[in-house]
């Protein structure tokens, strides 16, 4: 059964980067600094490069623009996306740690029911921290959650979990709508706070948003590219999602887990919806063939590390997806040259998943 | 997303474990008086039921439950008389809840409405073929989330709301036994559909469904043989709602959990119930990867055609491990008969 210690968190200071694009500022950091101060941060500034951003006085940083981008990565810079957040997976990218939490410059720190404020980051550290549960739900969510558990009927033998790869937190305020949602509803804020974290079922997809999100780069890291989006792109605000979907079924292939729910921020700013809708607009429609591609996609069992499992999902994006849009297969090209661009950048001993992950096969 | 039913289309199902429910329907009148209440007595009860008045209930004792099932080889005692109560109902909603719950307060401090909440559940459509992290999306305040498709949005048909307890968790014998201080105050404001194709616990403390859509597939026929009259000593409503859960999925319907909460008071000693043999936990473990395989004919339109296919399935593939399997399957094919002797036929789920 599930822990019942309650022992302090680990700050993990020196195994994880905070990962922030920005285009604009990083005044939200002010707020932050009590959780954040501690720790490296990883700054990808979108937009012009011969801006200057300032980051706030006392963060240990490292910023990179799109010069720095092109002279680290060369020709295969153009995987990363250019005049939108999805070039913060270049953060992830060169990024030495083994966590990675990335955060959005609307994101502010928000309060618990009690007033008490949210120190995320420890959060979303609990959650990766703990195993996951994806094999049998557990209705009272999270078991290793202080004063939680598994309940009657959840078998024994699957009580161990598995490893954490994904923390998805959410969002009070402006929650993540699309646009026709947001020009539907423009006044509805999310004050709905949700005391739970929970494992999403092996086998469901869910949608990924990046802007409250913590994962194990050594355990999912790769999978973890954010597509090809923005200035010259013919869609914009499917990043998060697509890294999502991704992510999704590679970690039901190895048998890691992906946690929702806990912790929130507080999300300040709504984009403009009519600019959102021209962005999202071939998403709305191509979201319907990709979400059958998903929910049938079969990894072989050769595919036992993170970059093999992308690399065959990107051939069979090139088969299958290409014909909806040639889009995809330079998305395809795009999946292939971020895992060139990753083990280039990162040479390691290439531990397969199987080696890093000791859980159940299934 | 209205959900305004009428109160005569819900039934109120009561298995009565304790003969003196003064108390329990005193402190639940608020809610439930408006409703017609079903309680089943548990046929090894000696005392005379005691129930304070102002309620439109029937009562059906163990002379009841033979008159009406004959000589029918169903085993209705302990938790599992609730299933009379089920098989007599004549409504089309059912919100059962254990003996031992009373209504909690939500983080306002309001007393939890459970049956308006169950239907609700019930009501408003589920979403299994992708998880939406909002959680239920026809909650007020709530919807879909950027990245949901919009193909799924309609959702399908909520048969089986899964409702959760403050307090006294559900835990089973190891866990109460080794927590025993433990009390859930933890109210989480969420329901949430469960996706398909995922194995849940379903508790039969605090539930709700759709009785003409599966009725059929919550049954009594996963017996212990030292199952005993607390809860930790039985797994019945776990089998069949793992059951009921792979029928669901099966016929296209929804199943939620999450709110809403009862308040489950404390009773028994789970040390105690650790002497006894709990085979039942160890029977679990087999059972996982049985439901993983389960299959369907096409033609299984309805919930009891899909127990009875189960049925075959449990015998042929668990009845060798141990022969509360095979007990169990025929219990199954017993509770379609009566079912359709005694309940009434099954709906097919809207396309």
């Amino acid at each position: 059964m599930a822990g019942s210690k309650v022992t302090p968190t680990p700050l993990l200071k020196d195994e994880l980067d905070i990962v922030i694009p920005t285009i604009r500022n990083l005044d939200f950091l002010e707020m932050w600094r009590p959780f954040f101060e501690q720790y490296h941060l990883i700054i990808v500034q979108d937009g012009d490069p011969s801006k200057v951003i300032k980051v706030p006085e006392g963060f240990d940083y490292e910023l990179y623009n799109r010069n720095d981008i092109n002279r680290i990565l060369g020709p295969k810079a153009s995987c990363i996306s250019f005049k939108d957040s999805a070039c913060r997976c270049f953060g992830y990218m060169v990024s030495k740690k083994k966590y990675v939490y990335t955060i959005d410059d609307d994101c502010f720190v928000a309060k618990d029911p009690s007033g008490k404020e949210i120190n995320a980051l420890q959060q979303h550290i609990k959650n990766l921290l703990s195993p996951s549960t994806p094999f049998f739900y557990n209705t009272l969510y999270d078991p290793y959650r202080e004063g939680a558990d598994f309940v009657r009927g959840y078998p024994f033998s699957l009580r161990e979990g598995v490893p954490t790869a994904v923390s998805h937190g959410l969002w009070l305020n402006i929650p993540d709508y699309d646009a026709p949602t947001q020009l539907v509803k423009p006044r509805e804020r999310n004050t709905r706070y949700v005391d739970a974290v929970l494992t999403i079922p092996k086998g469901t997809l869910f949608p990924m948003c990046g802007m409250n999100l913590a994962f194990d780069r050594e355990l999912i890291g790769p999978a973890m590219y954010f597509g090809l989006m923005g200035d010259g792109q013919p869609i914009g605000r499917y990043d998060d999602m697509w890294a999502g979907w991704c992510t999704k079924v590679i970690c039901d292939h190895l048998g890691l887990g992906v946690k929702t729910g806990l912790p929130y921020i507080w999300h300040s700013k709504a984009s403009n919806p009519f600019v959102n809708l021209k962005k999202e607009y071939k998403g709305i429609f191509w979201q319907e063939e990709l979400i059958p591609f998903f929910q049938s996609a079969t990894l072989p069992k050769e595919c036992t590390t993170v970059q093999k499992c992308y690399v065959e999902l990107s051939k069979q994006v090139r088969e299958k997806l290409g014909k909806v849009d040639d889009y995809f297969n330079k998305l395809a090209d795009a999946m292939v040259t971020w895992i060139e661009a990753w083990d280039e950048l990162n040479p390691s001993g290439g531990k397969s998943a199987a080696e890093l992950v000791n859980g159940p096969k299934k | 997303m209205s959900h305004s039913i009428k109160d005569d289309e819900v039934d109120i199902v009561i298995a009565a474990l304790h003969s003196d429910l003064t108390s329990l329907l005193n402190e639940w009148r608020p809610v439930f008086s408006r409703f017609h209440i079903i309680i089943v007595m548990d046929p090894d009860l000696k005392e005379d039921l005691e129930i304070p008045e102002g309620f439109n209930v029937d009562v059906f004792t163990k002379s009841d439950i033979d008159r009406v099932v004959g000589s029918s080889s169903t085993i209705f005692s302990g938790y599992s008389c609730r299933y009379f109560g089920f098989l007599v109902s004549r409504k089309k909603y059912i919100v059962s809840i254990d003996d031992d719950c009373m209504p909690a307060k939500d983080n306002q401090g309001f007393i939890v409405d459970i049956v308006a909440q169950h239907i609700a559940n019930l009501t408003t459509p589920a979403t299994p073929f992708f998880f939406n992290t909002l959680y239920d999306p026809f909650r007020k305040g709530a919807d879909f989330v950027r990245g949901y498709p919009f193909s799924l949005r309609t959702g399908v048909t909520c048969a089986l709301s899964c409702g959760l307890w403050l307090n006294l968790a559900d835990y089973d014998a190891p866990t109460q036994a080794l927590k025993g201080g433990q009390r859930n105050s933890r109210y989480v404001d969420a329901v949430l559909t469960v996706p398909a194709r995922a194995m849940m616990p379903v508790s039969g403390i605090n539930i709700a469904f759709n009785r003409e859509l599966v009725g059929p597939a919550l049954f009594p026929a996963f017996r212990l043989a030292k199952e005993g009259k607390l809860r930790w000593e039985t797994v019945e409503d776990i089998w069949s709602g793992m059951c009921a859960k792979v029928i669901c999925d099966h016929l296209g319907l929804g199943v939620k959990s999450g709110l809403p909460y009862v308040w489950r008071t404390e009773r028994g000693n789970a040390i105690d119930s650790l002497k006894k043999e709990w085979e039942g936990v160890k029977l679990m473990e087999e059972v996982v990867p049985f439901f993983e395989s389960v299959r369907f004919n096409r033609a299984s339109v309805k919930a009891e055609d899909c127990v009875v296919e189960m049925a075959k399935q449990v015998k042929e593939q668990l009845g060798q491990s141990d022969p509360v399997f095979t007990r169990a399957a025929d219990a199954m094919v017993e509770w379609v008969r009566l079912w359709k002797a005694v309940g009434t036929s099954s709906a097919v789920p809207e396309g």
